[in-house]
């Protein structure tokens, strides 16, 4: 227990951290809100009014001491640009990120730890080399250019091969414009508006899996009692599941806390080019605003996800690994 | 694997040194500024392997401002991977110095760039990159700037945890109970000793960078037009997606060869130390 409580208060001091260097960041950077919500024919005496009522005049450790002290508190603060409470601006656009990359982690897990293992285990050598030269291009696509590469398929590239309509997705936006339908036909309009941004996501997301899990898998294959196994003539499915998969589990879920940056940064395209109001879009709509209060709460956001999912990612190895779990209980923590 | 290591290889060095060939002769070829606008009707959107109507003949075509696709995306070729090896090498020479600095000299000095380097860590770099980028201004030497501020992280923990090793062997104990100074000791003996994992990591980054400096070109907040950069001729691409696709697909492609040529040569180098 005492391991847990030290390692939750690693977790909360670095989430401090990273609040306070995005504070500084934002605060440090030239430029000023207030002339950004101004007419541009304001006098410098509204722009310093604009500025008083906001909060911006205060000297920076006041404003500083004031974030912290609303977190706390577990509000985010006002949105400069709109004079919403972040809170509900945030709550609004959590859901479809969250969707997106929910949906799209499991598919790549799924998909690539699939393709590694059958790579790792049962693929010739020809082929083990082909996937692997598509899984390291599908690493170094830049997602924004998948995205319209996928778009141009879909669109004028359907319509030219002449493929039937319903392989024509829509390719932006969450529903049709003229307002979702209600019921399943709701269900069914949003996984077809699903379908390129998941794909986006999940196309490199699956390569770096597969990648990943050929790798762990062919070394785990290696292991001598594996070998052992073989000699007591052991059927190989029961082999490999019980005795090589089982040994590359603990790294592959590392690696799922390792994802998470790269699937949020891929959302910020893929939110941008398909237009899904998520936390992708917020954060880039709040930077070019300047507004403050809202970059503040989705990067502590961001940060408090990839912190979370490394702490899990650690435990979950912790007792997918006999050996720890047994030192670890033996020491009376988890 | 060896013979397929033995010649991914040369491919991906020999595929890298013809887009830098390429990068520097072909726009200096071209006699004229390929970001120069001219006669823009007789000349936007011309498809690839065409005749425009001034009876100049594309490879890939032209852009909406009737600039041939081809010359600019070499002209680009500089900048990409300008910004992209700048920026991974000065992220890795940073690294290499913080990871050394802090196995070297422990204690609170460790504390403090392990602190700084997982609380980098925690936010994404394209969300850290966007945040400064937008806010400092973009621009070219921002982009660099930033990219070696957030690029760091990977190559300090490796230096870091290599120094640490090899402070403990004989030979380093050896050269300080002789007296040779310190500084000497790590820069002569220990640093040559750990450096085969931070090349790899650099090479990495320089694959990671040039997608970031693309990616930031791309939403604007990157290399600003009229200079080209494949992030930014993609992005310029967009609203003609359905019309005159290869404005936006051909830069792609350059994008994706040279950051797969970067990854190989990344793997390529892991599976040699391996």
């Amino acid at each position: 227990m005492r391991r847990l409580s030290i390692r939750l208060l690693d977790a909360i001091v670095l989430l401090w951290l990273v609040v306070t260097l995005t504070f500084v960041l934002l605060h440090g950077a030239p430029g000023d809100p207030a002339s950004l919500l101004v007419a541009p024919s304001a006098t410098a005496a509204e722009i310093a009014q604009t500025r008083a009522r906001l909060g911006l005049d205060a000297p920076l450790p006041v404003q500083y001491a004031r974030w912290i002290g609303t977190v706390l508190q577990g509000e985010l603060g006002v949105s400069l640009a709109t004079s919403r409470s972040v809170r509900t601006v945030v709550d609004e656009a959590i859901p479809v990120s969250v969707g997106l990359g929910a949906v799209s982690l499991c598919l790549s897990l799924l998909v690539g730890g699939a393709l590694g293992a059958w790579q790792a285990l049962r693929a010739s050598r020809s082929r083990d080399l082909m996937l692997t030269l598509v899984n390291t291009a599908a690493v170094a696509t830049p997602s924004f250019w998948l995205a319209l590469s996928l778009v141009v398929v879909s669109t004028s590239g359907a319509a030219l091969l002449g493929l039937p309509a319903w392989l024509r997705l829509p390719a932006f936006g969450m529903s049709t414009p003229a307002g979702a339908p209600a019921g399943w036909d709701g269900i069914t309009d949003l996984a077809r508006h699903a379908v390129l941004p998941v794909l986006v996501l999940t196309i490199p997301g699956a390569a770096g899996v597969a990648r990943f899990a050929r790798q762990a898998i062919s070394e785990a294959r290696r292991a001598p009692h594996v070998a052992a196994a073989t000699a007591r003539g052991l059927p190989r499915g029961r082999i490999e599941l019980r005795y090589i998969l089982r040994l590359a589990l603990p790294p592959l879920v590392v690696l799922v806390g390792l994802m998470l940056p790269g699937i949020i940064a891929g959302s910020v395209f893929v939110e941008q080019v398909f237009a899904w109001p998520g936390m992708g879009r917020l954060l880039l709509s709040a930077i070019a605003a300047r507004d403050y209060p809202v970059v503040l709460a989705v990067t502590l956001l961001y940060g408090a996800a990839v912190i979370l999912c490394n702490l899990a990612a650690d435990l979950l190895t912790i007792w997918l690994d006999p050996v720890q779990r047994h030192r670890h209980a033996a020491a009376g923590t988890p | 694997m060896t013979r397929a290591t033995d010649r991914r290889m040369p491919i991906s060095v020999g595929v890298l040194a013809l887009m830098a060939l390429g990068a520097l002769v072909i726009p200096w070829f071209a006699g004229h500024d390929p970001n120069g606008i001219e006669d823009v009707l007789a000349r936007r959107l011309v498809p690839p392997f065409s005749v425009d109507g001034r009876g100049s003949w594309h490879l890939l075509g032209t852009d909406a401002f009737g600039r041939d696709v081809h010359l600019r995306l070499w002209l680009a070729a500089r900048v990409s991977l300008g910004v992209g090896v700048t920026g991974a090498l000065l992220a890795g020479l940073l690294g290499i110095g913080l990871g050394a600095l802090a196995a070297w000299r422990e204690g609170i000095t460790e504390r403090v760039i392990v602190g700084a380097s997982d609380a980098l860590l925690a936010i994404p770099r394209l969300v850290l990159l966007l945040v400064a980028a937008a806010l400092w201004g973009p621009g070219l030497p921002v982009v660099i700037v930033v990219l070696a501020l957030t690029g760091w992280m990977a190559v300090m923990r490796l230096v870091r945890v290599d120094v640490a090793r090899l402070r403990r062997q004989g030979f380093v104990e050896a050269g300080q109970a002789l007296g040779v100074p310190s500084t000497r000791v790590l820069w002569r003996h220990v640093l040559p000793n750990a450096m085969g994992s931070a090349v790899v990591a650099i090479t990495l980054g320089v694959a990671n960078a040039m997608l970031l400096e693309s990616g930031l070109s791309f939403l604007g907040l990157g290399i600003q037009p009229p200079a080209a950069s494949w992030g930014n001729m993609i992005a310029s691409g967009r609203d003609w997606l359905l019309v005159a696709p290869w404005i936006a697909l051909a830069p792609g492609v350059f994008l994706l060869v040279t950051v797969m040529a970067c990854t190989v040569i990344g793997d390529a180098l892991t599976d040699e130390r391996r």
